[in-house]
């Protein structure tokens, strides 16, 4: 399987272990990842909470160079995600917008490339060929998969049911680890507010990690730079602000699925992690 | 509260929902549903739904004015559970555009100043340099030592980079950006 | 040359508040034929009506145009009108000034000015070719069929039986009584539903002149007013209840358990079973599906322990057909599959979050927990109960648009339940807007308010299972606050919709469904039980969400149409019907095939032509008591055969040359 990769900002950056872990479990998968040549920021929040125009003309330069390939694209980013899919959906769907976009980009997008959520990407797979592929059962280990808002939310550019996604938990369930049920899988974890209001912000995270642990997880999975950096290195911030102490470690599901696989921890930047999740993977890897 | 002419912009309604694609905004009946699921609505002003009768209503000022607006964090739940079918994240994203448009970003001074400095990075790189814009965010809010310690974790698991990713095709960026109206 | 008369009324402003309605009957004066020309203010008033009639008798009119408001609305009034001037009914032709002018064009005063006169032309012209017609007679079957025997078909049923007619009362269920058996107490009275509904069920079984046939499904309706074929299947029950006593032991040892519908899937029940103890009639059927003799070939306990040997694997469905005069329609509500949509709620997935329905079942004595309000999860009594009304109702995302007009009330009786019987509970209950339209109903929700139940105006966004509590997410809108509740267990009031297989019935029938899929009704004002095809009559929530008294007060309304038209030993026929032209039709049957009302038959005729020996051929013929004057048949007809009264060719045509004049004078 050959897939066009648009890793975002964030996994060059803040979540490079994102980006490495999702590069070596696609390739031990044997999914080719070729990154979208010369991509650009989908603007993120900045753009659409400013002018839609650019808003939808930044993804769309990337749909553009995808589709001149010929490639479909995975996305490993929550955010970036939803604004592709909202691009795509605009500009097969609004026609004055698509023009306007067509002339400030100097090319027109046909709408033909498929965008996919690297939570797709790997469940296509088959939940089979990766249970195959467990060679370190994470049996006995609690997770809680936080799917967040803009993987599921608006039903309209979603990747799963927005109110009962199942997508991550199978995947999670792959390693033999167990998903736990648990109430705040998709509540907001206030990301798009961390600078302009970031009192808000810790209180999400806080509830979050509250029902977390309530629920008796052991560690939280994501699929997302900007959720697992702010529940994972803001975890400070949030103790100190409300008197907690929360120790939850926060991974990206792709660790936990390489960790499963055999591959090396290193490898897949579990050093880097405000709070170390390699205790508790120790204690189920024996 | 006075409905007169000079409160109250009665061609609001329709603007606003033209201009973010809503064709059900005067079906809302206050229901709260878009209130009662809102993660930050503990910490706005007016509610979601005071925000929707706000615009029923042609308070306009009131609207552009709110700090609900800017702590809004746009997960679209509102929108996912909305038994009118209003895209009420839609419509907040809107009031941000006309508030910012229009310099009526009090509330938000914080918010549109990050977005600034963001979407500076990207005209100029193509990428975001998440260091620069940071760094220059906090010096611009006067606190340059603001999460000082998640920097020296961040430098630690090198994380942060010290000079910007370019894209090779910056000049495109330029033109992406050229139509994008002030405010 | 006819002598038309032309009446121009102002519906009060209605018409005459836009359209200058004397310049429009000077205008009329000089159109062909016309000799006499007036404006009035009511036309269809008692003093209207003697002007016209006095002036046919004084100018000696034979054809009148009236232009008011639609023939759907006074059509009936002006026929009427007619006979009593002394001219045949059906020399009237209207102009519909109101709905398709002066309503439709409020802000083009000079155009609509226009379009009226070209209206009225437009009469005139087909009035000139009117021709006298007469009504033809059939004869009527003097027996009634009732579809679905829950409340609505039990009264319709049980209404038209004392009035002496014969009943035949179809029921899909093993058992009649419906949805309202189900229920424990009614609002706002507390009468207790069974109390009230059993003995309605056992009267109408024993009735003399009702035929009653459950776990029975009418499957075919030809023919028309008056003279309808139905065809009954009855299901095979396997149990012969001509020896089956009712006794009850075969049940007992039944080793199949299945979630009992009858319940809402709180309880169980065997294979051969009978719903409730009050079933009638009182006897078992076996639920083949999931009856282990027909899954696997061996089992036979119930038939082993049946002592009247009632037990029979081999019967088969019988086919019943039956001659009827009219249908009631009676086939009742569905509610809203919530678990398909609401997952904010949790898809139905959390044990403990149930619907109204399922609380009725709770609660009452009869009921899987012999009337203790229990959690299903663990058999605890919970403490703190929410109520979330408008599940379905009032959600064009996701469900339905409409106020389905009797949650209110049944979450506002369950509220008041669940504190008379668990005496610490707190109660919660999520409104958007009260609805308490009905006879003592606003007192009763102040009622239950004064006894301590919580009311919050919001809807819930969210509700999660949080160890062995349901967090619930909602919003006190009065307030501008969020509100989140602990609790023990969530019911959803969920709406009313149109019951499962509607679509069907109403293809069955021949009558039309709302955007909705309840039946529509044939004036939503003026003709709340009758449907747009002739003999057939609308009972209960199959027609829009109701209450019992309104159920109730319609099905007997029903009754009242049938005994009416079941009074008659023979009907007038519409005479605006098809009619074939032997000498031109060539037996192709085209018109069959687009006929909606399945009015034409194909008939052979014997020719017989001078010069030529007889010879037979297939022609089409219209049958004048299913006709419903469409004239699709008109149009479909290669030769030009078929003709329809009251809308000949000839008399279209001049209609549409009269508009093109008006065009051409433009």
């Amino acid at each position: 399987m050959r897939v066009g990769y648009y890793p975002g900002c964030s996994l060059e950056n803040t979540a490079k272990e994102y980006d490495l872990a999702a590069r070596l479990v696609t390739n031990h998968l044997g999914i080719q990842l070729v990154e979208i040549p010369d991509w650009n920021c989908c603007g993120a929040t900045a753009a659409h909470s400013t002018d839609h125009l650019l808003a939808v003309a930044l993804p769309a330069r990337n749909l553009v160079i995808a589709e001149e390939m010929g490639l479909d694209i995975t996305v490993p980013c929550a955010a970036c995600y939803q604004r592709l899919r909202t691009a795509h959906r605009e500009l097969t769907e609004n026609r004055a917008v698509a023009e306007e976009v067509a002339g400030v980009l100097g090319r027109q997008y046909r709408g033909t490339v498929r965008i996919h959520s690297l939570l797709e990407t790997m469940a296509d797979v088959g939940f089979d060929v990766l249970s195959a592929q467990v060679v370190n059962p994470l049996k006995g280990l609690r997770v809680a998969c936080y799917y967040g808002c803009l993987l599921v939310r608006p039903p309209s550019t979603g990747c799963d049911d927005p109110e009962s996604p199942q997508l991550m938990d199978r995947l999670v369930e792959t390693t033999k680890a167990e998903a736990v049920r648990w109430g705040y899988h998709n509540e907001c974890c206030g990301a798009a507010l961390i600078f302009g209001a970031r009192e808000v912000a810790l209180k999400l995270v806080q509830r979050i990690l509250r029902n977390a642990v309530d629920t008796g997880a052991q560690v939280i999975a994501c699929a997302c730079p900007l959720c697992q950096s702010n529940l994972d290195i803001r975890q400070g911030q949030v103790n100190k602000a409300f008197g907690t102490n929360f120790a939850v470690p926060v991974l990206y599901f792709p660790q936990l699925i390489g960790i499963a696989m055999g591959l090396a921890p290193r490898d897949l930047g579990l050093e880097t992690h405000f709070v170390d999740p390699q205790k508790a993977l120790r204690i189920v890897s024996g | 509260m006075l409905l007169g002419k000079s409160q109250i912009d009665p061609g609001f309604l329709a603007s606003t929902a033209r201009a973010s694609g809503q064709d059900t905004l005067s079906h809302c009946y206050q229901c709260g549903k878009c209130t009662a699921g809102c993660p930050t609505a503990f910490a706005m002003d007016y509610k979601p739904n005071q925000i929707i009768r706000l615009l029923q209503l042609g308070h306009k000022e009131k609207a552009l004015g709110s700090r609900a607006i800017w702590v809004c964090a746009g997960c679209f739940t509102c929108t996912t559970r909305c038994p009118c079918g209003i895209d009420i994240a839609q419509v907040m994203d809107n009031l941000r555009i006309v508030a910012r448009q229009e310099g009526r970003t009090g509330q938000g001074k914080r918010a549109v100043l990050f977005n600034e400095l963001f979407l500076r990075s990207v005209r100029r790189n193509g990428r975001v340099f998440e260091t620069g814009v940071v760094a220059a965010f906090n010096l611009k809010i006067g606190k340059p030592l603001h999460d000082t310690e998640l920097a020296r974790f961040m430098l630690k698991g090198r994380k942060l980079r010290f000079v910007p990713v370019r894209i090779r095709k910056t000049a495109e960026m330029a033109g992406l950006f050229a139509k994008r109206k002030k405010g | 040359m006819s002598r038309i008369g032309v009446f121009i009324c102002w519906c009060g402003s209605n018409i005459g508040g836009l359209l200058n309605c004397p310049a429009i009957a000077e205008e009329a004066a000089s159109f062909p034929g016309v000799v006499f020309s007036t404006d009035y203010k009511y036309l269809c008033s008692d003093p209207g009506q003697k002007m016209i009639v006095e002036a046919v008798s004084g100018y000696r009119l034979d054809r009148v145009v009236v232009a008011s408001c639609s023939p759907r609305l006074h059509e009936e009034t002006f026929r009427e009108m007619l006979k009593r001037a002394g001219l045949n009914p059906y020399c009237l032709e209207m102009a519909n000034l109101r709905e398709h002018c002066s309503w439709v064009h409020q802000h083009a005063q000079e155009a609509a000015q226009r379009k009226a006169v070209d209206l009225v032309r437009r009469a005139v012209a087909k009035a000139a070719l009117l021709e006298p017609l007469s009504p033809n007679r059939i004869p009527v079957t003097k027996r009634c069929l009732v579809i679905g025997g829950g409340i609505a078909g039990i009264q319709a049923a049980l209404d038209v039986a004392d009035a002496g007619l014969e009943v035949v009362l179809v029921e899909r269920a093993p058992t009649i009584g419906g949805n309202m058996v189900k229920l424990d107490k009614t609002f706002p009275t507390f009468d207790c539903s069974a109390c009230i509904s059993a003995p309605k069920m056992a009267a109408v079984a024993k009735h003399p002149k009702v035929k009653l046939y459950t776990y029975a499904q009418v499957e075919e309706i030809t023919g028309y007013v008056g003279n309808f074929q139905a065809r009954i299947r009855q299901r095979a029950r396997f149990v012969d209840h001509t020896k089956c006593t009712g006794c009850g032991t075969c049940w007992t040892r039944c080793p199949t358990s299945v979630p009992d519908e009858f319940n809402e899937g709180l309880g169980k029940r065997a294979a051969i079973y009978i719903p409730f103890p009050q079933a009638v009639p009182n006897k078992p059927v076996i639920d083949a599906t999931n009856c282990r003799q027909f899954a696997e070939g061996k089992c036979g306990v119930c038939e082993k322990l049946c002592p009247a040997g009632a037990i029979d694997y081999t019967q088969k469905d019988e086919i019943i057909e039956v001659e009827v005069g009219a249908v009631v329609v009676a086939t009742g509500f569905g509610l809203f599959p919530w678990e398909k949509v609401y997952g904010e709620y949790g898809y139905g997935r959390y044990p403990d979050v149930i619907t109204g329905m399922g609380f009725e079942r709770l609660v009452t004595a009869a009921g899987p927990t012999s009337g203790k309000i229990l959690r299903p999860s663990d058999g605890k009594e919970p403490k703190t109960v929410v109520f979330i009304q408008c599940i379905g109702s009032r959600d064009e995302a996701k469900g339905k648009e409409y106020c389905s007009r009797v949650c209110c009330m049944y979450t506002a009786k369950h509220a008041h339940q669940v504190l008379e019987k668990i005496l610490d509970a707190r109660v919660y209950v999520f409104y958007i807007d009260m609805r308490t339209f009905g006879k003592g109903y606003e007192e009763f929700y102040r009622r239950v308010q004064d006894e301590g139940v919580v009311y919050i105006r919001g809807r819930v966004s969210k509700v999660f299972q949080e160890g062995s509590k349901l967090v619930v997410k909602g919003a006190d809108t009065l307030l501008g606050e969020q509100v989140e509740i602990a609790a023990e267990m969530v019911v959803l009031a969920t709406g009313v919709v149109a019951a499962e297989g509607a679509h069907d019935v109403a293809r069955m029938i021949g009558i039309s469904v709302d955007k909705d899929g309840f039946f529509q009704e044939a004036h939503p004002k003026l003709r709340p039980v009758e449907t747009h095809t002739g003999g057939v009559f609308l009972a209960g929530a199959c027609q829009a969400p109701k209450d019992i008294p309104d159920t109730v007060a319609q099905a007997s309304g029903a009754a009242g149409k049938v005994c009416a038209l079941l009074s008659k030993d023979d009907l007038e026929t519409d005479p605006l019907v098809s009619h074939v032209n032997n000498a031109l039709c060539t037996g192709c049957l085209a018109c069959q095939g687009v006929c909606p009302y399945r009015a034409i038959q194909p008939v052979t005729i014997t020719e017989r032509l001078p010069g030529r020996p007889p010879r037979e051929r297939v022609v089409a013929r219209v049958n004048e008591g299913l006709c419903q004057g469409c004239g699709a048949c008109t149009v479909a007809c290669p030769p030009g055969a078929v003709d329809l009264s009251g809308f000949t060719n000839e008399q279209l045509l001049a209609e549409v040359d009269a508009f093109c004049l008006c065009a051409r004078t433009r």
